[in-house]
């Protein structure tokens, strides 16, 4: 079997660029570690020096406002140096390749680049072009992954249920076009969630996703009974290059997340939304802003995740 | 070498050591582990209204860059105002110092307090930082290529082990 492209020879943590194959191991240290953050981030003094010196380049060839912010801010209380990229707007469009602007930072000395990028298996190129002294993270590449959204809603399930062991999770939307849905998937099974529901349209599946390790439901009430957790999904529209659902209405109808769909889960049961949400397409307003929704603080906890991976990677 | 000293006399001793210096502002901050362990039991026997505190120390340390991160790290806890307040740090075993300037670097993270004390079971000597404990339960010489660490059993008694110094990642 090849060597997992994240671990190095000692079986720790170089690049984070998927949750897939991730060793529970390392998974629950990136869990606890955060937990640890979540308390720095409460201070006054939201900062430690922990990642001082050290230059973080984010290079985003995708627009993206959050995520960006997020594992901005997280550099910026590590102490760390940010420089932020928006490379659509520059090099890109004079022509250079991606490997040519990576070597051309790298000689700027950065330590870490966080990417993302609208192709699959971006981040994983970068990583293993890169000299061995510096790590990537991949904050999101075409369909593929979107590892640290992954972590910081394991977090946040776990921040709420405690225990992986004995919850049902369901994940509803468009699954085809998440790489937020697939690294939820690898986690959870990682972690030891015995049941994981997918929901979603036929059409909006990809083939044969029940390998993954779930269950496939077409009828949101059929796959919402008795689920302990909702993780919700974008409708990405703008990642959608033929006609997958008839019109935005009909998705609300039969996919859209309203307080009567909610019911039918358990009555304690967490939804979750990685951001931006369509509200009045894949949620309700009454859902987005209601008692059981923990969207915001997803947000929160994505900044103490974010942490934890930067200061394990530069620590290994 | 002579055997070592019983933890639970130390504690003992370094209770009635300060004792004498308790005021209406004092607060006390164990570090993790040792320390805290060792600060819980100074609550408990000096007065469970002072405000007790603890600190991992891990994301303030200066051997990041040798070492990484400990695999553990726990969650730092101050559950009051810093500010003004006369501090009692505590640890188990002062050795080089660096432990307590990072210490004292993540106290200050919190608030400016009025002063800052330094308690420890064990000092050790082999300072590398100009940093002295203001009470000590009992000063021991150490070889150098040893660690003496403080262990606590199921029923929550106290003890000092002393191991061969594992050798920094190359």
């Amino acid at each position: 079997m090849s060597r997992n492209p994240q671990l190095n020879e000692h079986g720790e943590l170089q690049h984070l660029l998927t949750t897939e194959g991730l060793p529970l191991a390392i998974l629950r240290r990136i869990l606890d570690t955060a937990e640890s953050f979540v308390g720095v981030t409460e201070r006054d003094v939201k900062k430690v020096p922990l990642l001082r010196g050290k230059s973080i380049f984010n290079l985003f060839f995708e627009p993206s406002t959050r995520t960006r912010t997020t594992f901005e801010i997280a550099a910026k209380r590590l102490s760390a140096d940010v420089i932020n990229l928006n490379i659509a707007a520059s090099s890109q469009s004079k022509g250079e390749t991606l490997l040519d602007t990576v070597d051309n930072l790298s000689s700027m000395h950065a330590d870490m680049f966080v990417v993302r990028h609208s192709q699959s298996g971006a981040a994983h190129l970068i990583a293993h072009h890169v000299r061995p002294d510096i790590r990537v993270i991949n904050a999101g590449d075409g369909r593929h992954a979107h590892p640290t959204q992954g972590l910081l809603d394991m977090f946040t399930i776990r921040r709420y249920k405690r225990d992986f062991h004995n919850l049902r999770v369901a994940i509803v939307g468009d699954i085809l076009h998440s790489r937020v849905a697939r690294s939820q998937i690898h986690a959870l099974t990682t972690l030891g969630v015995p049941e994981v529901r997918v929901i979603a349209p036929k059409t909006l599946l990809p083939a044969r996703v029940e390998r993954l390790g779930v269950q496939v439901h077409h009828d949101m009430a059929e796959g919402l009974r008795d689920a302990d957790v909702l993780l919700m999904l974008r409708l990405q529209s703008e990642r959608m290059l033929s006609a997958h659902i008839p019109s935005t209405q009909e998705y609300f109808k039969y996919y859209g997340l309203t307080q009567e769909k909610l019911a039918l889960a358990k009555h304690d049961a967490i939804v979750l939304h990685p951001g931006p949400m369509n509200r009045g397409v894949e949620i309700d307003s009454a859902v987005a802003d209601g008692g059981q929704s923990v969207i915001l603080p997803q947000v929160t906890f994505g900044i103490a995740v974010r942490m934890a991976v930067m200061s394990i990677l530069a620590s290994n | 070498m002579s055997p070592l000293p019983d933890a639970e006399v130390l504690l003992a001793r370094l209770i009635d050591r300060i004792r004498p210096d308790l005021t209406q502002a004092t607060a006390l901050v164990g570090i993790h582990t040792g320390g805290a362990w060792l600060a819980e039991r100074l609550h408990r026997q000096l007065g469970p209204v002072l405000p007790l505190g603890t600190l991992d120390v891990s994301f303030y340390r200066d051997d990041f860059d040798q070492t990484g991160l400990r695999p553990e790290v726990r969650r730092s806890n101050i559950p009051f105002e810093v500010e003004a307040r006369h501090i009692i740090l505590i640890d188990d075993v002062l050795y080089t110092g660096r432990t307590i300037r990072a210490a004292i670097n993540e106290l200050f993270d919190y608030g400016r307090p009025a002063s800052v004390r330094l308690a420890t079971l064990v000092d050790r000597g082999g300072r590398e930082l100009p940093i002295a404990a203001d009470y000590v339960g009992a000063s021991l010489a150490l070889p150098p290529d040893t660690m003496l660490v403080l262990v606590q059993d199921s029923e929550g008694k106290l003890g000092l082990d002393l191991h061969p110094r594992n050798l920094p990642k190359a």
